[in-house]
């Protein structure tokens, strides 16, 4: 095991004004490991995914990463042209909506070469091979390479963005619903590819999700979120099997089961 | 190989009225290699709950739990969850009463599965889960089905599958042989016996009093907390 975390979180806490976004998060994050943020909409579980990946500075508390080069350092320290850097060699975003993370004007292949063109490829014959095998793994046929995404379904358009993130082999990636908006059957073919690229390619992740099932098939551990807070974390299986907050026991007792 | 100390386990129900229901108040258990530790006890005696407790998906309010993983020894009821994973992906297996079966992935590499999170490759691990299915009778046209439309029985073989063919040096056993026929409890009897020989600790409960005959070392009897 590791002996340092990749992500270290502490006493996190963001304001709109008055209200509470998300206040004193603290965790860590290990290398191989995905944390689940479960709660009900509101709960602050897209404040914190924001502020951890450096889209909203948070009003006080501390994000570090494990930087290859310098070890754990403050996010928000960092210049901004490093901090891009980052997030293009070493971060991946998924967004919920497939159209906030994908570029709509340019083909399937474009989208998932533009990453690695980013961090410095240049042989065009090369970032296309890379492209048809990314779009292969996320089972979307090669042959669709030059359509525009726009012509693909939902759930085809899902599978793209995550090719996109993970061409330039990421170490961390933050997923906002990765599954919201798309249905059962679209959704289990996602979680099934999400757990196998997660297990293969040893990625960290953070996974933002209303939905405990998806939630008990991604992550290891899971934070419960109620008003901007964490009232619970532990082991995933603990936490839903043996739920001791009185808001995550009503949260799994009010899952219907189909 | 597995030390339980003053365990104490209440539930409490706040969606209930914050009900609490106390399930067991300084349990003991000591467990050492080759031996089948059997939980005894009317339903609702905490039979599962302990076992639960051991693997880490209970969290007990009070007590210890040492469990001797590789040279070192972890106490789950207040080891880290990154450490608890570890001990569950190298020393301790669980054979649950239902399989939870993911989408899409087939039977061999559901199986396959826990001996991949050790580190044993591709192949090695398919070839281990094939023997395992072939010994519970799983014929070799399901093998690469998701189980998720097997019969009760055969998600049960499943999973019990997956439970020993990793050779885990723990083993936990909640009811395996609940829906089972005869036949196929008599191979459940055989990998149990199997893994004593080669030197694992288990604990189990079951049901089926042939069963516990065949297999226990030791019989736990648990009786049920009184309300205070």
């Amino acid at each position: 095991m590791s002996s340092q975390p990749l992500l270290r979180v502490s006493n996190l806490t963001h304001m709109y004004g008055n209200r509470v976004g998300c206040r004193d998060v603290s965790f860590e994050l290990w290398p191989g490991e995905v944390i689940g943020i479960v709660g009900e909409s509101g709960s602050g579980k897209s404040t914190l995914l924001s502020c951890l990946s450096t889209r909203q500075q948070p009003t006080s508390g501390l994000v570090e990463y494990d930087t290859k080069d310098q070890g754990l350092v403050d996010v928000y320290s960092l210049s901004e042209p490093r901090r891009r850097m980052l997030m293009r060699t070493d971060w991946g975003i998924v967004h919920q909506n497939p159209r906030d993370g994908l570029r709509m004007g340019v083909s399937a292949g474009a989208n998932v070469g533009e990453p690695l063109m980013a961090v410095g490829a240049r042989h065009y014959g090369d970032i296309r091979q890379q492209a048809a095998t990314w779009l292969d793994k996320v089972e979307i046929d090669p042959g669709r390479m030059d359509d525009q995404p726009k012509t693909f379904s939902g759930g085809m358009q899902q599978r793209l963005q995550i090719a996109r993130n993970l061409v330039t082999h990421p170490r961390l990636v933050f997923m906002d619903e990765p599954t919201g908006g798309l249905d059962v059957s679209v959704q289990a073919r996602l979680l099934d590819l999400l757990r196998r690229l997660v297990t293969d390619l040893g990625l960290s992740a953070i996974v933002v999700t209303h939905d405990l099932a998806v939630a008990r098939l991604l992550a290891h551990r899971l934070m419960v979120m109620r008003q901007g807070q964490v009232v619970e974390h532990g082991l995933t299986d603990q936490v839903l099997d043996d739920p001791h907050h009185p808001y995550t026991q009503l949260l799994v007792s009010s899952v219907l089961q189909p | 190989m597995i030390h339980v100390e003053a365990l104490s386990k209440t539930y409490v129900l706040h969606t209930q009225g914050g009900i609490s229901i106390p399930v067991f108040r300084g349990a003991e258990l000591a467990v050492g290699a080759g031996e089948c530790v059997t939980l005894h006890g009317p339903s609702g005696a905490g039979k599962s709950t302990l076992l639960r407790c051991l693997y880490g998906n209970c969290k007990a309010d009070s007590g210890s739990i040492k469990v001797r993983h590789g040279a070192s020894q972890v106490d789950i009821a207040s080891a880290a969850p990154r450490t608890i994973i570890e001990v569950r992906n190298r020393t301790m297996g669980y054979v649950s009463q239902f399989l939870r079966a993911i989408p899409r992935v087939s039977a061999i590499d559901v199986v396959a599965e826990p001996m991949r999170a050790m580190g044993v490759d591709v192949d090695a691990a398919r070839a281990r889960a094939g023997e395992l299915l072939a010994r519970l009778r799983i014929p070799e046209r399901l093998w690469h089905l998701a189980p998720a439309t097997f019969s009760g029985g055969e998600q049960q073989r499943v999973n019990i599958a997956r439970g020993f063919a990793p050779q885990m040096p723990i083993l936990l056993l909640d009811e395996p042989t609940a829906s089972l026929d005869a036949a196929n409890r008599a191979v459940v009897v055989g990998l149990i016996e199997e893994a004593k020989q080669r030197g694992a600790a288990l604990v189990g409960v079951f049901h089926d009093d042939e069963v516990r005959e065949a297999v226990s070392t030791r019989i736990v009897t648990l009786h049920p907390e009184v309300s205070a």
